[in-house]
């Protein structure tokens, strides 16, 4: 059977309009094969869940430059439980203290990328970890 | 052919020829950043078609290629301004006091994204947000506490402020009110540019028509209220920021600058009564001359509009007057104090170019709100290059140079070719409608990305000189807001509620509602709504019920 294309939703939760970052990742996962579907700015956490769940994705990248993502992780990372979303690779990057990144995998988050990440890196890890047979 | 194209062809044959066949230069191919081709050597060949006083002139007369003012530094130096807020209304009001000790000249404010957007701290949505990326204004109760002991007939602020810009400014009037200080005293300016909300940014609520109308409603107020107030600050920094080239940049900022100009026509206004206090913002990139040619070209185009397409007389309403800021995304996380040089940079161009204020970016600030100590080295860096470096005793030093005077004309060659094919899609609000100018904003950052990625594009520690990750930052070295913030917002918000004549703020909210059906200038009804003390999310309620929301398109 032929393997599915690997599905990313890319997410802009919060307030914050600065998405160069979030598109240039969500440009560089489609050039590599992927299929992508970018929610665009100042999504709140439910409307990132829905967006999860009606695109059916395999991956959800949720970027943060304004200091609200622990506030706003949680939010998503519950909602997804209470929809019984499992097996969706859950990445967050932007500007994140490094304190803050074990809180962040503890929550269920599987990886945080931080400002100069190489974009195949990205690439790379969601070829080797994302789970396609859900 | 002439002399110097005849010798330039002798020594390429004689003497650098055989040195190129034994040691071949870096690269086949140079480019600015922006892509424009860099020849090898600049002669005065490449400026034959250059008329000195056609194109360059004197500063403070047209085009206005050598600068705005005829002094110029040697008048007086740029205003040193440097963008600072966060948490409450407290913490940014010791910030600004100990700033302006230091000797800044001018405040730049920045306000958080609830306040951008118009919601109160107490407003669901904002939770996570209050007080993070700037100070947290709800009421007039924050913006007196903001300004107390800071007098606002002496000092100049700039608010990054646009779709709530009439708001901070009637609080700012109100403020000056109580101050003792009348408004026609008042001297500052409100980014005001929506447009450019729509592009990068985002920080929109409106859709584009009702936003132009609040813009306007600014220009209009000021014209005949706040006559020395900049009403609207054409920003081209944040196309910069989301990854325009300089030649992208200048021609968004000018395409929005001629719907600006276009609108308050249709309205009524003239011309040279408005122009004269519309200014402009640009980014300080990385690339040295191509930055400051930039600037030098945008000058000189700008002229050229205001006469040729708006038939302006008034000399003034020909400047444009720079604001630029170090563009944040030059800003290396790894070895972040690097950062002071690159900003260093950011602030050379600047003056190197002209600029009428200028903001120089915190060494941390690519990741955090600033410390107190980067804050004022950064203010440092424009006093050290004020005072120490014998930049601003002569007007446009780089004049001249066969190299900027040729990415002079060149980059305004480009960008008045981008502007026609702008003219042709329907201006700025066609490019925007269509997802042009996205578009092309956003492939130009991911070329950028790739040149990074491949190593084609040098950044010192990030992809060249890179250290182990132990010897970067450490957390504990970075300034964070108090998280109490919120909360303490919030308890402002519930006292002020019961403590206000709410009857009062009913009346000032309805007769809001009735100049938005009356398509009224909205400005009064907005300053005896703030002087009520309704708050930013009430008076932006009363609108959003109105007029609705902007939803954007999520291509990529």
């Amino acid at each position: 059977m032929e393997q599915r294309r690997i599905r990313v939703l890319i997410a802009k939760a919060g307030l914050d309009g600065h998405d160069r970052g979030a598109k240039i990742v969500a440009r560089i996962l489609r050039d590599s094969g992927m299929e992508v579907i970018y929610t665009g700015i100042r999504q709140s956490a439910d409307q990132v869940v829905n967006a999860v769940v009606e695109e059916d994705v395999d991956v959800l990248g949720l970027s943060f430059l304004s200091g609200d993502h622990m506030v706003l992780v949680p939010k998503v990372i519950k909602g997804l439980k209470e929809m019984r979303i499992e097996n969706v690779l859950t990445l967050v990057g932007g500007i994140i203290l490094k304190r803050q990144i074990p809180e962040l995998l503890k929550l269920g988050v599987h990886k945080v990328f931080l400002p100069g990440t190489d974009s195949q890196e990205i690439v790379q890890y969601i070829r080797e970890n994302v789970n396609r047979t859900r | 052919m002439d002399k110097i194209t005849k010798r330039k062809n002798q020594w390429e044959e004689e003497t650098l020829g055989p040195v190129l066949k034994k040691t071949p230069e870096r690269k086949k191919v140079f480019t600015t950043e922006s892509g424009i081709p860099v020849q090898r050597l600049y002669t005065p060949s490449d400026l034959k078609n250059s008329e000195y006083c056609r194109d360059l002139s004197f500063p403070g007369e047209y085009p206005y290629t050598r600068g705005v003012y005829p002094t110029m530094y040697r008048g007086r130096h740029w205003t040193m301004r440097n963008y600072a807020g966060f948490g409450t209304a407290e913490d940014t009001n010791q910030r600004y006091r100990y700033l302006l000790e230091q000797g800044m000249k001018g405040l730049s404010m920045a306000f958080d994204l609830p306040t951008q957007l118009g919601y109160d701290s107490d407003n669901p949505v904002s939770e996570g947000a209050v007080g993070r990326v700037g100070v947290a204004v709800d009421s007039l109760e924050d913006m007196e506490t903001v300004f107390d002991g800071i007098p606002l007939d002496k000092v100049s602020t700039s608010m990054t402020i646009n779709a709530t810009a009439p708001i901070l400014l009637a609080l700012y009037i109100a403020v000056a009110e109580k101050q003792g200080v009348s408004q026609d005293k008042l001297m500052g300016t409100t980014q005001n540019d929506i447009l450019k909300e729509f592009i990068a940014r985002g920080t929109y609520i409106y859709p584009p028509e009702p936003s132009l109308k609040l813009v306007l409603d600014i220009v209009e107020y000021c014209m005949k209220n706040v006559p020395r107030w900049n009403t609207l600050n054409i920003t081209g920094y944040h196309f910069r920021e989301a990854g325009a080239t300089a030649i992208q940049e200048l021609a968004f900022t000018l395409g929005d600058a001629i719907t600006y100009i276009e609108k308050a026509q249709e309205r009524g206004l003239h011309v040279d009564e408005f122009a004269p206090r519309l200014s402009y913002s640009l980014g300080c990139y990385m690339d040295l001359f191509e930055e400051i040619a930039k600037y030098r070209a945008a000058r000189r185009l700008f002229a050229k509009i205001m006469k040729e397409r708006f038939n302006a007389q008034n000399p003034k309403s020909y400047l444009f007057r720079i604001f630029s800021g170090s563009c944040g995304s030059t800003l290396v996380k790894q070895q972040p104090i690097n950062n002071i040089v690159r900003v260093t940079m950011h602030a050379l161009m600047g003056i190197l170019g002209g600029h009428q204020a200028i903001h120089t970016a915190c060494w941390d600030e690519g990741f955090a709100i600033p410390s107190q100590d980067s804050a004022r080295i950064a203010l440092r860096t424009q006093q050290i290059l004020a005072h120490e470096c014998g930049l601003c005793d002569t007007i446009d030093p780089l004049a001249g140079s066969y190299y900027v005077e040729s990415l002079t004309n060149e980059i305004e060659d480009r960008t008045r070719c981008y502007l026609e094919k702008l003219d042709e899609m329907g201006g700025m609000l066609g490019a925007i409608d269509s997802g042009f100018a996205c578009r092309e904003i956003q492939e130009s950052s991911v070329a950028f990305q790739k040149k990074v990625d491949a190593g084609e594009r040098i950044i010192v520690g990030l992809n060249r000189f890179v250290m182990p990750e132990e010897e970067a930052l450490d957390d504990e070295d970075i300034f964070e807001v108090d998280p109490e913030v919120e909360e303490i917002q919030k308890s402002k918000l519930a006292a002020l509620k019961q403590r206000r004549d709410n009857p009062k703020v009913q009346h000032a909210l309805e007769k809001l509602s009735g100049a938005i059906d009356r398509n009224e200038n909205l400005m009064p009804s907005i300053i005896e709504s703030v002087k009520s003390y309704a708050t930013l999310g009430e008076i932006s309620g009363v609108m959003r019920d109105k007029w609705g929301e902007f939803k954007a398109s999520t291509h990529i």
